[in-house]
């Protein structure tokens, strides 16, 4: 049997002032370290939770987003009664052609970010059932009206129902605010497609999102469009398409791990410097164990779980600290479409799990030299001492 | 006669101090009997801390050889005496070394968990052998909250709970009042009078060395001639 964990854990509380705070430096890391990973998560799960199966965004070959895509209208008219397209109610196609702009807003703190507008028609809602107004009402054609997203109206100047931005040309009323369930749309302001067209002069499309019958003609639309030289247009998979935005989370994930790497070693001098002092402080004991019997790996595996307690307590520490910001909504530039995405801090028990595997980790790089040092102990000059 | 529990030939031990050699142990020769109650006396840095040390197991000697109950000390690995230790020897240390923050009911139970004893069996080695030092009343008491005879009597329960070979104690009265060192002594005579335990005691205090039935007197490294052995 090893040495007991009580003898570890009352030394840890004999000497409370060091251990707290050696374990408040360390949560304080913990808490960076998850704070960051929500972000990632948040930011990587608005583009994941984005798209529904069988729906493929159609743009303008060789272009990356709906941002950068343009094509003839006409061209909508052709890909709307191509076979494998699913109808509503109404027998009507499931094809919603939109156009995209970005415009340039200051949020209430003043800055600007750019934001995106969609000119969509009543089919953009019946492909995005998750997308709903939330308050006021749907904008109606000619009259240059908004649907503002919820998380829009919260962070941007004058987005709340009844204000007015002046936007091309125009003045534009906010008439509704709309929830898209976390999604990508979470971060759009919506209004008609005639006014947006009109108000800046473009008479195309960016994009058409169709919903297919099923996968197969998911797939055969997909390899039908692609085919057609006339059209020039490509047609992908919307959750994909979305998906492959998570790119604009690398900046914070490579931030995140720096700033992670880095407040990391630091905490492993912390935990280092107080089980090193815990060791000096206890020659006598750790002499004591080992003329009782008990052997090297013994004394060392004790002072390296102590270590890993203090981390671990400083882990969860770490935990409390930053569960409070789960839920907070923040944005970040989309590097594709190079507007603002807004998103939630995505707190998940994986994520407080791999705080506390990031806490084990510093208290066993931490304790490892200590508890070797304690283990090494000259036996003779510890007890003659 | 019988066989001895403790046999020493030829036992040197050398130290090194900068550059001068200091022989703190000169071909000492020595047995020890099952049921003898032996004193080493001697002046500072005569050596007798350094034998009780080897014959423990916690040095090594330069030269000779140490044979405690049929084994050789000589040739066992650091993780090999440690386990030899935990069954042959029983330490009492001048300063109790007590763990502090261990109850005296965990610090005398610390040897038994080397052992495969079950709880239940632990629990009652350590019981009995606080009956032993007459503390069954102070088992949850921690060290700080006892007094310095009693917590040197938690030290010898925790010395002879797994029923060792031999006791080994070095000073075991040295911070000890009177009154107190004068229980501990009658403790450690009871257990050598009644259990008949070997004991070897270090000390500098000749009414300590007068419990022994064996003194031994050390100079400057080798018994001297008059106090080489005797048996009282």
């Amino acid at each position: 049997m090893k040495i007991p964990l009580r003898y570890n854990l009352r030394s840890l509380l004999v000497r409370w002032v060091g251990t707290l705070m050696t374990a408040i430096g360390i949560g304080l890391t913990v808490a960076i370290f998850i704070v960051m990973n929500a972000l990632v998560n948040g930011l990587d799960s608005t583009f994941v939770q984005t798209g529904r199966e069988n729906q493929l965004v159609i743009i303008r070959q060789g272009s990356l987003a709906e941002t950068n895509s343009y094509f003839d209208r006409g061209l909508y008219e052709t890909v709307r009664l191509l076979d494998g397209i699913a109808h509503d109610k109404s027998g009507q196609p499931l094809a919603s052609g939109e156009i995209t702009v970005i415009i340039n807003h200051p949020r209430l703190t003043g800055e600007s970010a750019n934001v995106l507008i969609r000119g969509v028609s009543d089919m953009a809602f019946a492909v995005r059932p998750e997308v709903k107004i939330t308050s006021g009402r749907k904008f109606r054609d000619g009259l240059r009206e908004l649907v503002v997203s919820q998380s829009l109206a919260n962070r941007f100047q004058n987005m709340q129902i009844g204000k007015t931005i002046h936007i091309g040309r125009s003045d534009w009323r906010v008439v509704g605010l709309m929830e898209a369930g976390g999604t990508a749309y979470d971060s759009e302001i919506w209004a008609d497609y005639e006014d947006v067209a009109q108000e800046w002069d473009r008479p195309i499309y960016s994009s058409i999102l169709v919903r297919a019958n099923d996968a197969k003609a998911a797939e055969s639309l997909t390899k039908r469009i692609k085919d057609d030289q006339r059209i020039n247009l490509q047609a992908l998979d919307q959750k994909t398409y979305f998906k492959d935005q998570m790119v604009s989370s690398i900046g914070i994930k490579a931030l995140g791990l720096f700033i992670a790497v880095v407040m990391g070693i630091g905490s492993c001098f912390a935990a280092m410097n107080m089980m090193y002092s815990a060791v000096m402080g206890r020659m006598k004991e750790v002499g004591t164990l080992r003329a009782l019997g008990f052997k090297r790996r013994s004394i060392l595996s004790s002072f390296l779980v102590e270590s890993v307690i203090l981390a671990l307590a400083g882990g969860i520490l770490g935990c409390l600290m930053a569960l409070p910001l789960h839920g907070l909504s923040t944005g970040t530039a989309n590097f594709i479409s190079f507007s603002e995405v807004l998103f939630h801090f995505r707190i998940t028990p994986t994520i407080l799990l791999k705080g506390l595997a990031f806490a084990a980790i510093v208290g066993v790089l931490g304790g490892i030299l200590p508890a070797r040092r304690a283990a090494r102990i000259k036996l003779v000059e510890v007890l003659r001492d | 006669m019988s066989e001895p529990l403790i046999e020493i030939s030829a036992l040197s031990k050398v130290f090194q101090r900068d550059s001068v050699e200091v022989r703190a142990l000169d071909r000492v020769d020595m047995q020890v009997f099952p049921g003898d109650f032996v004193c080493l006396m001697g002046p500072s840095g005569s050596g007798k801390s350094t034998l009780l040390n080897i014959i423990a197991g916690v040095d090594r000697p330069s030269e000779g050889s140490v044979i405690v109950a049929g084994e050789s000390l000589n040739e066992m690995s650091e993780d090999e005496l440690a386990a030899w230790r935990n069954h042959h020897v029983g330490f009492v240390f001048q300063h109790f070394n007590l763990i502090p923050v261990l109850t005296a009911f965990e610090n005398v139970e610390l040897p038994l968990l080397l052992t495969s004893l079950s709880k239940k069996e632990r629990r009652e080695h350590v019981t009995t052998a606080m009956e032993l030092v007459g503390l069954t009343d102070r088992m949850d008491h921690y060290p700080r909250q006892l007094s310095g005879g009693q917590e040197q009597r938690v030290a010898i329960a925790r010395a002879i709970v797994t029923d060792p070979t031999c006791v080994l104690a070095d000073e075991p009265t040295g911070d000890l009042d009177a009154h107190s060192a004068r229980e501990v002594l009658e403790v450690l005579k009871g257990l050598n009078e009644q259990f008949k335990k070997t004991i070897m005691m270090v000390t500098h205090d000749p009414h300590a060395a007068a419990y022994a039935s064996t003194r031994y007197q050390l100079e400057k490294g080798v018994f001297s001639k008059e106090g080489a052995r005797q048996t009282v």
